[in-house]
């Protein structure tokens, strides 16, 4: 059924007797048994203000369209989500609900937040059928709780999303990256560090094992990008290693690369993802069994492959953050679960509040539940 | 303002009630004479007191636990609150509860400039949390006005901002962790010192739910290195509407501001007969911004002033020096002082989308004729967040419900025109009655769902937030059980 209005989108999730797959363009690698329920029909921009910096769109819109509205009036998506088409192997479209309900964020999420910090107001279709609004289209607001924050990342599990309103931000002049070849893991998540506790404004810090290679992007206007690059090349003088630049396009490419893990596209095996603090990202990776890995986030993001089927969290053992299986086969998703395992007052209120926006137990069931 | 009748039975048992939290807390942190209760009263909403039942003041997230858990244990209603500067009546007290102040649990718990994040006690004032780090460069980026005395617990609570959030985001922006203690008493870790939600965001819902999921005792915060410098440039011009136009250009072409002040000429007029900041008098005053090395701002602050000039402004002061630019933020700061020395005043905040901002005004400038009370305007252009300051004579009868009638109006007007009740103080007590403008009794629904989980006896600050029509039916359930 295609749906193309909220009211369309009402009657499937009332009319449902068994349970829904929630999806968006279904890019983003989620396995969930049931009746595909898309959103991909309900698109289109309803309301874009350059000068206030936000734009409202139903939950389908293809991101793209959103992109090169923002681009028209040199703006952007500031939190650079990726797109997992490569990584996947997926077709598909990319929607800005199946951005928003996943919280999709690339390396700048580091400096400027997550989808779910530019994420304003929602509507969306709870499990009862009810349609609930929350926040609105300004950019300050505190009135009541803020469900946009749950929403953000709660992959369909608490209602379905029909529109999103977000905040926007300016496209920079100029963008570079500070290249710095030669640090060992360790080496490189310190000098990272050093730059993000710096007063030189880096919108990206990855790191790449394998080739020695630590990247450092800074954004905005050409004479001050410029000067941040020497600014930062002083500062990391001490580190010994070597030093290069990339500018604009070049630089470009390189984040592209890093946002959508290009470097596992067409690679065999799991592909995981681990949020830790970022000095503990070593000794994670280190401990993890897997094949390779890279880091985003000044060391706070490890995007690592293993062998098929490998319990990457087995390994790791207890860690502050969380390790989000993002490529496996169904039988490996269904036997470690997509979502790390939560502690138990954490997945007692979880549990709580799919029950009280789901109570049929319809949308994505299985998925972010702990195993039994 | 209507508050819920208070339960009886919970008063007369103030004794119990009183000896039990004794056996868990040192006698200092118990007060219940009525002569000390009065303390607490009210926040920073003074129009409205009412001393609690007992207030407690606990040393420990242990502390906090055992409070909650015999709270929990006796269907007493409790009142969390943190330094008492809320605006909107969050920590209002009811005859029947328990205030539980964080205040005395202020201590710095771990700082890792490496990772880029201090862990304190809530207690902890906003700006100390700088004062920890700033040895080091460092700063805690959200900055309420009243971030001297203003507490951590209260700004989780509260999600406050403050006037640099255009470029630093607001409080649940740099919030990355919490440990809390549930109504029951269990003590639950929500985030820590990585990035994002595993599962469900919990904190993003708890952060801004204004005291009524948990008492949030510890947090992981965000720190930033400062920035190289930051100046202003002041630009008058002789509209409002001009000004805002200005204000939408200059995002435009692409420069972000750390803050975009804005003021009308009511309120230049106080300001300048009471700091002489030397102002010049106009409809519409910016303070814009910016930040980084010297060259860095000058090129800025040349970006701006050359889109300024093509709205012709009456003036236009790019500041030079530290001096000059404490100048310029004199009297913007000295704004809700020099409308106090004029009156009594009600700072609402309702935000508005900044498009809407010139109707908005001339509403706001007819609305002040019809109630025959003044009202000066500072807002947070770069955000749209308005501070209309209504003035009003306390003394006066009646004087307070018509100014209260003036700010409903106001409110409502910036719900009308796509914006919200409140940008950055919270809902508590003042806005309570007010929700139903901004959403349906359905909206109002899915957020009471969620208070449900976190505290399914509607213990925790149960009169605030939702009309109390909205709500009774739940709160009803704790009362037949006693």
């Amino acid at each position: 059924m295609d749906i193309t209005t909220e009211d369309a989108l009402v009657d499937a999730v009332r009319g449902a007797t068994a349970p829904l797959c929630v999806q968006g363009g279904g890019t983003r690698g989620v396995l969930v048994q049931g009746d595909v329920l898309s959103v991909a029909g309900l698109g289109g921009i309803t309301l874009y203000e350059p000068g206030a910096m936000t734009l409202v769109a139903r939950a389908g819109t293809p991101v793209a369209e959103i992109e090169k509205a923002l681009a028209g009036e040199n703006q952007r998506l500031a939190f650079e989500p990726m797109d997992h088409r490569k990584l996947l192997g997926g077709q598909g479209t990319p929607t800005i609900g199946g951005v928003m309900a996943a919280n999709v964020s690339g390396p700048r999420r580091l400096s400027v937040g997550a989808a779910r910090d530019f994420l304003l107001g929602v509507r969306f279709v709870d499990g009862r059928g009810a349609v609930v609004k929350n926040g609105g289209r300004v950019m300050k607001n505190v009135t009541g709780y803020d469900l946009v924050k749950l929403m953000a990342g709660s992959f369909g599990a608490l209602g379905v999303l029909s529109e999103v309103s977000m905040k926007v931000l300016p496209r920079p002049e100029a963008q570079a990256s500070l290249i710095l070849v030669g640090l060992d893991e360790v080496g490189a998540v310190g000098a990272m560090a050093q730059a993000l506790g710096s007063p030189y404004e880096v919108t990206g810090a990855a790191h790449d094992p394998v080739l020695r290679r630590t990247l450092l992007r800074v954004e905005g206007f050409e004479t001050s990008v410029a000067y941040r690059l020497d600014q930062l090349r002083a500062l990391l003088t001490i580190t010994g290693a070597e030093m290069d630049v990339a500018v604009a396009k070049a630089s470009e490419d390189m984040w592209q690369e890093i946002r959508d893990v290009a470097c596992f596209a067409g690679e065999d095996g799991d592909v995981w993802r681990v949020s830790c603090k970022p000095s503990d990202g070593p000794a994670i990776a280190e401990r993890s069994g897997a094949l390779a890995w890279f880091y985003d986030w000044a060391g706070g993001l490890i995007w690592l492959r293993t062998k098929a089927g490998h319990d990457l969290r087995a390994n790791v053992g207890r860690f502050g953050g969380h390790a989000t299986l993002v490529r496996g086969d169904a039988a490996t998703m269904a036997r470690l679960g997509m979502f790390h395992p939560e502690s138990a007052g954490v997945a007692r209120l979880t549990a709580g509040l799919r029950a009280q926006f789901d109570p049929r137990r319809i949308f994505n069931p299985g998925l972010m539940e702990q195993a039994a | 303002m209507e508050m819920p009748v208070p339960n009886s039975a919970i008063i007369a048992r103030k004794a119990r009630v009183v000896e039990r939290l004794q056996s868990v807390l040192p006698a200092d942190a118990v007060i219940f004479d009525t002569h000390e209760t009065r303390a607490y009263e009210c926040d920073a909403l003074t129009a409205y007191k009412c001393a609690p039942l007992v207030a407690v003041l606990p040393n420990s997230t242990q502390e906090v636990s055992d409070v909650l858990r015999i709270c929990h244990e006796e269907g007493v209603p409790v009142v969390p609150r943190g330094s008492g500067t809320s605006l909107a009546g969050g920590a209002l007290p009811t005859a029947d509860c328990v205030i539980l102040g964080v205040a005395r649990m202020n201590d710095v718990i771990e700082t890792d400039y490496d990772n880029r994040f201090i862990r304190v006690q809530t207690g902890r004032t906003n700006l100390s949390v700088t004062g920890a780090v700033e040895e080091h460069g460092f700063f805690y980026a959200p900055d309420p006005s009243s971030q001297l005395a203003c507490a951590i617990a209260g700004n989780i609570a509260m999600n406050s901002g403050g006037a640099h959030c255009l470029k630093y985001g607001v409080t649940t922006n740099n919030l990355m962790g919490v440990t809390m203690v549930m109504m029951d008493g269990e003590v639950i870790e929500i985030g820590g010192a990585h990035l994002d939600a595993g599962g469900l965001d919990l904190l993003g819902v708890i952060c801004g739910s204004e005291g009524q999921l948990g008492v949030v005792t510890e947090a992981t915060l965000r720190i930033l290195h400062k920035p190289e410098g930051a100046r202003p440039v002041l630009i008058g011009f002789d509209d409002n509407e001009v000004a805002g136009a200005c204000v939408s250009d200059i995002i435009k072409a692409g420069v972000l501001p750390v803050a975009i002040e804005f003021m009308d000429r009511p309120c230049i007029e106080a300001t300048e007969a009471f700091a002489k900041a030397g102002y010049p008098m106009c409809e519409a005053l910016l303070i814009i911004e910016v930040e980084g090395s010297d060259a860095e701002i000058d090129h800025q602050l040349a970006l701006i002033s050359d889109i300024a000039r093509r709205h012709d402004p009456v003036e236009l002061r790019q500041s030079k020096s530290a001096e000059e630019s404490a100048k310029i933020w004199l009297g913007r700061k000295s704004a809700f002082g020099a409308m106090g020395q004029i009156n009594d005043y009600m700072c609402l905040d309702g935000t508005i989308p900044v498009s809407s901002l010139p109707h908005v005004l001339k509403r706001i400038s007819e609305m002040s004729d019809e109630y025959g009370l003044k009202v000066g305007n500072v807002f947070h252009a770069g955000d749209g967040n308005m501070h209309p300051l209504i003035l009003y004579d306390a003394n006066k009868p009646g004087d307070l419900e018509l100014c209260e009638a003036f700010g409903a109006e106001i409110l409502k007007l910036c719900v009308e025109v796509g914006g919200c009740l409140t940008g950055e103080h919270g809902v508590g007590i003042e806005k309570r009655d007010l929700m139903h403008v901004q959403y349906t009794p359905v909206d109002l629904d899915a957020q009471m769902l969620v208070k449900d989980v976190f505290d399914p006896a509607w213990l925790l600050n149960p009169a605030k937030v939702f009309p109390l029509d909205a709500s009774e039916s739940r709160r009803a359930v704790t009362l037949a059980a006693e």
